[in-house]
Order: C-alpha cells, then structure tokens, then sequence
C-alpha cells in the first residue's frame, strides 16, 4: 500500500503540493486526475524520490519512503514516462532490459535481449522493433516500448504518467487496455496520471481529483459520476463553468 | 545611481559568483568520487573514449598544424627584425609545447566536447530521460558523468602530446619548405632545445584541461532548465564557462611550473 500524508511541495513562490494526502491499497489501480500544472506529477515524482517534498510523509507497504535501502525501494518500481523517456542512443531491446545489462543486476545479453523481446510482444511489438533506435518509431511505439521497459523486471507497483497524452484515440485505447490487462496479470499496484476520462475508465479500480495542491474528491470509478463533487464533475464535463477556473 | 544601491548589487553578484563556484567545485568532488566507486559502466566509458578522444583528432590536429606553420612565419618575420630569424625552431617548439598546443587544444574540446555533452545531458534532463534512469535504479552520476570526466581525463593529454607533434611539424613544414631551414638542423635544434619540464607541464595542463571541460558540460547539462531554451542556456553557458576556466586555470598552471 502506498499512503501520502499532508505532502507539501513549492517551487519558489509556487506551492504545488498543499498537504496532499491519499492511499492506494495493494493491488489495485488508482488513477489521479486533476487539470495541468496542479501536480499530479510532482505528486508522482515525490512518491519515487525524484522530487523531496517540503514536508508530510510517504509511506510504501508501512515504511517511510525516504529511508532504507534506495536501490531495493526502485526495484520495487515500473514507470512508464510521459513522452516514454527512452534513451536515445540505445536500441530498443537495450532500452527494455537496460536493468539487466548493467549495474548489480546484470545478466547476459542474450539472456537480456529474450527477456526483451518477450516483453516487446506482450506490449503487441514484433521482434524486429528490437534492433531499432527509439526515433525511428512512432509515438503509439515509444509508448509501448516504454510499458514494456517498465513491466520488464516484474515491478510490484507501476507508476503511469499521462499515458496517453499525443496518440491518436485508437492507439489510446490499445495503451489504456494494454495498462489493464498488465496490472491485472501482474496482480501490481498502479498508479496513473491523466487527463483522459476513457483512460480513467478503463484503467482505474479507485479516483482521486487533485485541485489546488489538495485531493478534492477520491472513490470508487463507478462512483465518479454521481460523485456530487463540483471539480469532479467540471472536470467530466469538460465545462469551463465551476470551481476550476478556466483561465490559470 | 544611489551608491549603497549599486553597492548590494555588487555584493549580490560576487555572492552568486562564490556560490556557483561552491556548486561546481561540490559536483566535480562527487563526479570524481563516482569514478571510484561502484557499478562501473565499462561501455559508457569506451563510448566516451572514443567520442572525446578519437573523434576529436581531426579537429585537434588540423587547429595545431595550422597553428604551428602560422607561429613559426610571425617568428621568422618578427626575429628578423633584430637578425634573429634562427631561433624560429625553439621558439615553435616551447610556444607549442608550453602554450598554444595545450590552450588551443584545450578550447577546441570547450567548443567540441563541452558543449556535446552539456547538450546531451540537458536534452536527457528535459526529455525526463534522467529520472527514468533513476527509476531504474541507475546514478545518473555514475552513469553519465564519471565515464565522462575519467575519458577526457585519459584522453585530452593525449591529444595534447599529438597537438604539440602536429603543431611542431606544422613549423617544420614552413619552415623548411618556405623559410629555407635545413630539416636536420630544424629537427636538432627542437630537440636539443626542449626540456622534460616542457612536456610534463604540457601534459598536465591537458589532464586539468579535460577535466574542466568534461565536469562543465556535466555540470550545466544535470542543471538545465526546461525545454529547448533550457537546453540552449546550459550548452552556451558550459561553452563559456569551460574556456574561461582553461585560461585561468592555464595562468595559474604556468605560473606553478615557470614562475622565476
């Protein structure tokens, strides 16, 4: 279980974070939706130790975040990236087993590249994308390749950020079930950030809205439509009228 | 302009100017700490390697043998004001060795390898290529500066010491062909003349010079600021930065090796 309590953050004179609090139980699927610039990501980021909140705490399975061993606590984790983050200078197959081919856990390369390919066809890529460079595809297959990385060393918690954010409906579709099926397959814990409603119905077990550097509204995805709450419903909506102003 | 407004307005950039000294000096102490320390990333190191050493040989070699056959026409027209046209062998051979070949070479990699890497990095920073490093359990200090510092650390000495050859043939070239020197004498003469202190402070300043230029283009990549701007800022400011420490940092090298 992952648990945020009172987490603040700013930038300079910009606070962020204003003592965000949430829970994600084990196993299921939460997906945060919130308009931009209200930090769904840095909430993210906070999570995994990439930002430092100003003050609150961060709890995974019961232990403070920010102690203990940092190497074990990132294994424990998958992310998949808003524009996939893929190095460029690597090829694709080294791109999804980059884990195992360096550092503590390295293993072979010919054990490293099935393990890659395995995971390029549970992602609907065919092998020959394993020799490719990441610019020489396109974004629907930046992003796949970046799920594949991140489901490719079996993480117990996948963080997805905007994950649909510049394809095309279709190719939407195809990531949003693709994050489904993985989670459930894998029995992990996710976490995803979005502003795309058909993502949050088809990604997530539980909703959270974060507005103003706080959770505004947070239940069950067959509860956000009579949820009652005036930013969950603006934001269904889409409607500039209501509590989130239009101009920021 | 009121003086004590002017005056905290000195005082504020001489404050930043000694904390961004304190920032730089803090990460290069911790990127060369990293060279030492464990997981050790062999491929990013021979990458570095060749993208630093070998493919920076042209570039290093054609800016000293230019050099060379330019400095030893101003020495051959500027001794014979005094009937000194002689000495334009010694004079090539300890102007190389001591100043140009490690300052030119030093700025060549400012301008070539500084400011690939400040962009590379910068761009990884903005692409969030950095934190998905991280994310994979992988130091982005490990993985990206220390094979960088440690290869220009082994390889700009090296192209220092080719510099100085080349820019020392560049000399013999016009002058043998051009001036009229005997190539024996030519040779004899720079070799009599040069001393080992020569060549050793030649090689150190090298070694200091690929070391700044590496941890610049380190420093103001991990420190970039957003989207291409950010990217633009930190490859320029590396840029400038880097030659304006090599120069320094040669004044005060020459001065430790020479000083009377």
């Amino acid at each position: 279980m992952i648990r945020m309590e009172n987490v603040t953050k700013a930038f300079g004179d910009n606070q962020v974070l204003q003592g965000t609090s949430l829970e994600i139980p084990k196993g299921t699927s939460m997906v945060i939706i919130g308009g931009s610039g209200t930090g769904k990501s840095v909430a993210l980021k906070c999570i995994l130790g990439l930002i430092k909140p100003d003050s609150g705490m961060i709890y995974v399975d019961g232990k403070d975040a920010a102690k203990g061993d940092r190497d074990k606590f990132l294994a424990r984790f998958g992310m998949l990236f808003q524009g996939a983050a893929l190095f460029d200078s690597l090829p694709v197959w080294q791109n999804v087993s980059f884990r195992l081919l360096r550092g503590p856990l390295k293993r072979p390369a010919e054990y490293a590249r099935e393990i890659a390919i395995e995971k390029l066809r549970r992602v609907g890529l065919k092998s020959d994308v394993a020799d490719r460079f990441p610019s020489e595809l396109s974004g629907g297959m930046q992003k796949r390749v970046g799920l594949a990385r991140a489901i490719a060393a079996e993480p117990e918690i996948i963080f997805f950020d905007e994950p649909t954010t510049g394809l095309d409906p279709i190719m939407s579709g195809v990531i949003n079930d693709l994050i489904r099926e993985i989670v459930t397959e894998m029995g992990a814990t996710a976490m995803t950030i979005t502003h795309d409603m058909s993502s949050v119905r088809a990604i997530a077990d539980n909703v959270a809205m974060l507005h103003g550097g706080v959770i505004q509204w947070t239940g069950p995805v067959n509860q956000m439509d009579a949820s009652g709450d005036p930013y969950v419903e603006q934001f269904i909506s889409g409607s500039a009228e209501g509590p989130i102003e239009a101009v920021r | 302009m009121n003086p004590v407004v002017a005056l905290g307005g000195l005082g504020r950039a001489v404050l930043t100017l000694f904390a961004n000294f304190g920032k730089v000096a803090i990460f290069a102490l911790d990127a060369i700490s990293h060279i030492f320390r464990p997981p050790y990333y062999p491929r990013e190191f021979a990458v570095a390697l060749m993208n630093i050493g070998w493919l920076s040989l042209p570039v290093v070699g054609l800016t000293a043998i230019f050099t060379g056959g330019a400095l030893a026409l101003q020495i051959y027209a500027g001794g014979a004001r005094f009937n000194a046209e002689a000495v334009v062998p010694q004079i090539v051979a300890i102007g190389m060795v001591r100043e140009l070949g490690p300052v030119l070479v030093g700025l060549m990699i400012a301008a070539r390898v500084t400011s690939s890497i400040a962009a590379e990095i910068a761009t990884m920073k903005v692409t969030e290529q950095i934190d998905a490093l991280v994310t994979l359990s992988t130091h982005p200090m490990k993985y990206l500066t220390a094979p960088r510092v440690l290869a220009a650390l082994i390889t700009v000495p090296l192209l220092v010491g080719i510099g100085d050859i080349i820019g020392i043939a560049g000399g013999y070239v016009v002058a043998t062909q051009n001036l009229g020197f005997n190539a024996a004498t030519y040779l004899q003469n720079t070799v009599n003349f040069l001393e080992t202190k020569d060549i050793v402070s030649s090689l150190v300043k090298g070694a200091a010079f690929g070391l700044i230029a590496a941890i610049m283009g380190c420093y103001y990549g991990m420190n970039s600021g957003r989207g291409a701007q950010g990217v633009g800022r930190a490859t320029k400011s590396s840029v400038e930065s880097a030659a304006i420490m090599i120069l320094a940092a040669n004044f005060i090298l020459t001065g430790v090796f020479f000083s009377v």
